[in-house]
C-alpha cells in the first residue's frame, strides 16, 4: 500500500470543503472507537464519500487502532465496499437466478457494448460505472436493472443500451 | 405499558379505521414499486381530493401482496378486492365505480379465491400486504404483540420453549434444524449474557422472502425475536440484514424506534422484569455470511469466515456467549405459535415437516410472486396451479430450489411433496425458499456453471477444497459450455464434486457441488451432448453442433435419465 503521511491526510481534510470528515469522526465517536465497529464505520464512510480511498482506509485504521492490513482485508472481503471512485452514474445489472433465467446475460452484453467497457469498470469519461448484483430481491419482475437508484423490471437489452447512450451523451 | 394499554391501542386504532368509508392499499414492495405503484398512490390521493372524499378514504402503501408478476397491485376495502396491473387511467374508474358507487371494477379484479390464492395458507405472511408496515398501531390492531404479551404474562421460559417444541417448527433458513430444540439448548446454558440473532442475510440469488417480510411486516420479526429473547433469557438481539435492502433497513429502524417508544422493546417490557433490545447490523454483500459462524464473525467486525463446529453458536456464539440464531421466517412464525399453541401448528404440514413454508416463485413462471403453502404441497400444485404454469407456451424443464446449494428437480419428480426430507431425497434441498422455474430455454450445463461461478466468487477462501475446488469445477463446466471438454473432464468433474462436498469446512463448500450433481443426475444427456456432439439443446452455449447439422424437433425436449 502506498505510504501516506499524516500531512497528506490533513491536506485532504482541507481540500474537502464539506463536512464529510466531521461526520465520519462523529460516527467513530458514536461507536466509541471500538474495533468491532469496523464494518459499520466502513458503511458510513462509503455513504459519505461514495467510495473508500486508501487515505480513508488508513484514517479508519488509525482511529480504530487496527492494523491497516486488517482494515484493508475486511474492506476487500465484502463486495459492498468500493475502493475506487465511481462514475457519475451507476448501472447495476442483477445476475440473480431469476434474472439469469430470463435473459440478464443479453442485457449485460448490450450495456457493455453501449458503454464499451465491461462489468466492474467505469467508462473512460467517468460517466457510467457498470456493475452486477447477486440478487436485488425483485425477482418477480426479472430481468432487473438498476439505473442509479431506479429499479427497472422486464428490461429489454436494447432499451438498457439506449439508457446508456443517453447517459453517455449527457453534457456536464 | 401494560397488557390493557396494548389492547387499548389496538382498539383505538380499529375505531379510527372504522371512521373511514373505504381503504385503498397500494402495494409498495420491490416489484410493484418499480412498475410505478408509488405514483399510483399519489394519483389516488389527487383523485380523492378532486372528488372531495380525501377524508373518508384511507390510502396507504403496504408490503408485498404476493402476486408480484401482475403488479402494480391495489387492494380496495370494503369488499377486499384485489386489482392487478393497475395503470394511471384505471384510477378514475376505481374511484368512480368502486369507491363512490360500490361497484367492483370487474376487468381489473383478481378473485381472492383464484388459483393463486386457493391453495395457500398464510401464517408468516398473514398480515403482509394488509397493514401499513410503518405503523405499529396498525400491527397491534391486527393482533400484533399479543403473543409477546401472552408469553411474558402467562408463560414461563420453559413454557414458551415447550410450545415451540410441540409445534414441530424447523429452521426456515434451509437447514431444517428443530427450532424448539435450539431454543431449549440456549435456554439451558447458564450465562449472564446471551444473544438472539436474526439471520436476514438473504443471499440466495432468486429469493426475496426475507426482504418482503422485513419490508412488509417488520414488527412480526421483532416480536418473534423478543419472544425468543424471553424464552432463552437473552437481553440483546441483533438483526443481520443485507446492505442491498435499503428499504428493509429503513423500515426495521423505524419499527425498532416505535416499539421502544411504546416500551414493547427496551427495559421492563410490558411492565415485567424482562429487558430486550434489538440492534441492526448491516451486511456488506458476502454470501458466506449466511453461514452462522461466519455471520457471527461479521457482526464482530471481522471478515465473514466460518469456523469449525462444534462448539455450536448455541454454546459459544457472539462474543463467545450462547447465541440463538434463526432465520427471518422462523421468527415470524413464533408469534402465531405462541398465540394459537404448538399443537395447532403441528396439525399443519407433513409428519416430519410441520407448518407452512414461504416460497419466492420466479423464473419462467406466469405468476411470479411470494406464496406460503402448507408443507407437503406438491411441486405440481405450486408450479402449475399457484404459479399458473409456464408462460409463452413454454415447456417445464426443471424447478430449482435451494439456490446455489440446491438442485434442479425435473418433470418426472413434479409430484414430489415439498418438505425437508422429500426434497433432500431427490438431490435438492428446501433451502430458504427460492423456487426458480426453468423451461426449454435454459441449458442445464450453463445453469450449473452459473451457480458454480457464484460459489467460486463467494467462497471465503478459508478452506482449500472450497477455494480451489469451486474454481476447478467452474473451469471444467466452462470448458463444457465452450464445447472443448472431453469424456475425461466429465469423470474429473464427478470425482471433484464428491471431494469438495466431503471435505469443505462449511455449508457453502459442502453444498456447492449440489447443482452440478443434480443436473448430472437428471440431465446427463445434456452434458454428453455438450462433450461428444458440441451440441446445446437449449441453444444457450453457442456451440456449432459439429456432428449435428440440424436438430429435429424431438431432440429439443431434453431426454432425462430415470432414477
Amino acid at each position: 500500500m502506498r505510504e501516506i503521511s499524516m500531512k497528506t491526510r490533513t491536506m485532504e481534510k482541507q481540500n474537502v470543503s464539506d463536512n464529510r470528515y466531521k461526520y465520519l469522526d462523529r460516527a467513530l465517536a458514536r461507536h466509541q472507537y471500538r474495533s468491532d465497529a469496523l464494518i459499520e464505520v466502513l458503511h458510513t464512510t462509503q455513504e459519505l464519500f461514495g467510495y473508500i480511498s486508501r487515505e480513508l482506509l488508513i484514517y479508519i485504521a488509525r482511529s480504530l487502532k487496527l492494523p491497516p492490513s486488517k482494515v484493508y482485508g475486511v474492506a476487500t472481503f465484502y463486495h459492498f465496499f468500493s475502493l475506487e471512485a465511481k462514475g457519475k452514474h451507476t448501472v447495476t445489472v442483477c445476475m440473480g437466478t431469476a434474472c439469469y433465467v430470463r435473459g440478464a446475460l443479453n442485457v449485460q452484453l448490450a450495456i457493455e457494448r453501449a458503454c464499451n467497457c465491461s462489468m466492474g469498470e467505469t467508462t473512460e469519461d467517468k460517466k457510467v460505472s457498470l456493475q452486477t448484483a447477486r440478487c436485488v430481491g425483485s425477482c418477480g419482475i426479472a430481468p432487473v436493472v438498476i439505473y442509479d437508484d431506479d429499479v427497472a423490471g422486464y428490461v429489454i437489452p436494447e432499451e438498457s443500451a439506449q439508457h446508456m447512450r443517453i447517459w453517455l451523451e449527457e453534457q456536464e | 405499558m401494560t397488557l390493557e394499554e396494548l389492547y387499548d391501542i389496538g382498539q383505538g386504532f380499529r375505531e379510527q379505521l372504522s371512521a373511514f368509508k373505504a381503504e385503498i392499499h397500494v402495494c409498495g414492495s420491490g416489484g410493484c414499486a418499480s412498475s410505478g405503484s408509488l405514483h399510483l398512490k399519489e394519483a389516488f390521493e389527487k383523485g380523492c381530493e378532486a372528488r372531495k372524499i380525501i377524508n373518508d378514504v384511507r390510502i396507504i402503501t403496504t408490503g408485498c401482496m404476493g402476486l408480484c408478476g401482475a403488479g402494480p397491485l391495489v387492494r380496495v376495502h370494503p369488499s377486499d378486492s384485489l386489482y392487478i396491473r393497475v395503470q394511471q387511467d384505471d384510477i378514475d374508474r376505481i374511484l368512480d365505480s368502486h369507491i363512490l358507487k360500490d361497484k367492483v371494477v370487474k376487468d381489473l379484479l383478481y378473485p381472492n379465491d383464484g388459483p393463486f390464492f386457493a391453495k395457500q395458507m398464510l401464517i408468516a405472511l398473514k398480515n403482509m400486504g394488509r397493514i401499513d408496515p410503518e405503523s405499529i398501531e396498525d400491527y397491534i390492531a391486527h393482533g400484533g404483540y399479543e403473543a409477546l404479551a401472552k408469553a411474558i404474562t402467562y408463560y414461563t421460559q420453559e413454557g414458551v420453549v415447550l410450545e415451540i417444541r410441540n409445534s414441530g417448527l424447523r429452521g426456515r433458513g434451509g437447514g431444517g434444524y428443530p427450532t424448539g430444540l435450539k431454543w431449549d439448548i440456549v435456554r439451558r446454558v447458564s450465562s449472564a449474557e446471551k444473544y438472539v440473532v436474526c439471520n436476514a442475510d438473504e443471499g440466495d440469488p432468486g429469493a426475496f422472502m426475507d426482504r418482503a417480510m422485513l419490508e412488509g411486516n417488520p414488527h412480526a420479526v421483532l416480536e418473534g425475536m423478543a419472544i425468543a429473547g424471553y424464552a432463552v433469557g437473552a437481553t440483546q438481539g441483533y438483526i443481520y440484514v443485507r446492505g442491498e435492502y435499503p428499504l428493509a433497513i429503513e423500515r426495521l429502524r423505524k419499527a425498532i424506534k416505535q416499539s421502544e417508544r411504546l416500551q414493547i422493546l427496551g427495559n421492563r417490557i410490558l411492565d415485567s422484569k424482562f429487558n430486550f433490545r434489538i440492534d441492526l447490523r448491516i451486511g456488506a454483500g458476502a454470501f458466506v455470511c449466511g453461514e452462522e459462524t461466519a455471520l457471527i464473525q461479521s457482526i464482530e467486525g471481522q471478515r465473514g469466515q466460518p469456523r469449525p463446529r462444534p462448539p455450536y453458536p448455541s454454546q459459544v456464539g457472539l462474543w463467545g456467549k450462547p447465541t440463538l440464531l434463526n432465520n427471518v421466517e422462523t421468527f415470524a412464525n413464533a408469534p402465531a405459535i405462541v398465540l394459537n399453541g404448538g399443537k395447532w401448528y403441528s396439525r399443519i404440514g407433513t409428519e416430519k415437516s410441520k407448518g407452512t413454508k414461504v416460497f419466492a416463485l420466479a423464473g419462467r413462471i406466469t405468476n411470479t410472486g411470494l406464496i406460503e403453502v402448507p408443507m407437503g404441497t406438491s411441486l405440481r400444485d405450486i408450479v402449475f396451479e399457484i404459479g399458473g404454469g409456464i408462460p409463452d407456451n413454454g415447456e417445464f424443464k426443471a424447478a430449482q430450489t435451494g439456490g446455489p446449494s440446491g438442485g434442479c428437480i425435473p418433470i418426472q419428480h413434479i409430484d414430489t411433496p415439498v418438505d425437508f426430507e422429500s426434497l433432500t431425497q431427490i438431490g435438492s434441498m428446501m433451502g430458504s425458499g427460492g423456487l426458480i422455474v426453468m423451461d426449454q430455454t435454459s441449458c442445464m450445463v450453463d445453469v450449473a456453471k452459473f451457480f458454480m461461478e457464484f460459489c467460486k466468487d463467494e467462497s471465503c477462501g478459508k478452506c482449500i477444497p472450497c477455494r480451489v475446488g469451486t474454481v476447478q469445477l467452474f473451469r471444467l463446466l466452462e470448458k463444457m459450455t465452450k464445447g472443448e471438454a472431453t469424456d475425461q473432464d466429465l469423470d474429473i468433474l464427478e470425482e471433484l464434486c464428491v471431494m469438495v462436498k466431503d471435505t469443505s469446512l462449511c455449508g457453502l463448500g459442502q453444498s456447492a457441488p449440489n447443482p452440478v450433481m443434480s443436473t448430472l443426475h437428471f440431465f446427463r444427456t445434456e452434458y454428453d451432448q455438450h462433450i461428444s456432439e458440441q451440441y446445446c439443446v437449449a441453444n444457450v452455449c453457442n456451440l456449432h453442433g459439429k456432428n449435428r447439422a440440424v436438430a429435429d424437433d424431438s431432440e429439443t425436449v431434453p431426454r432425462t435419465e430415470e432414477t
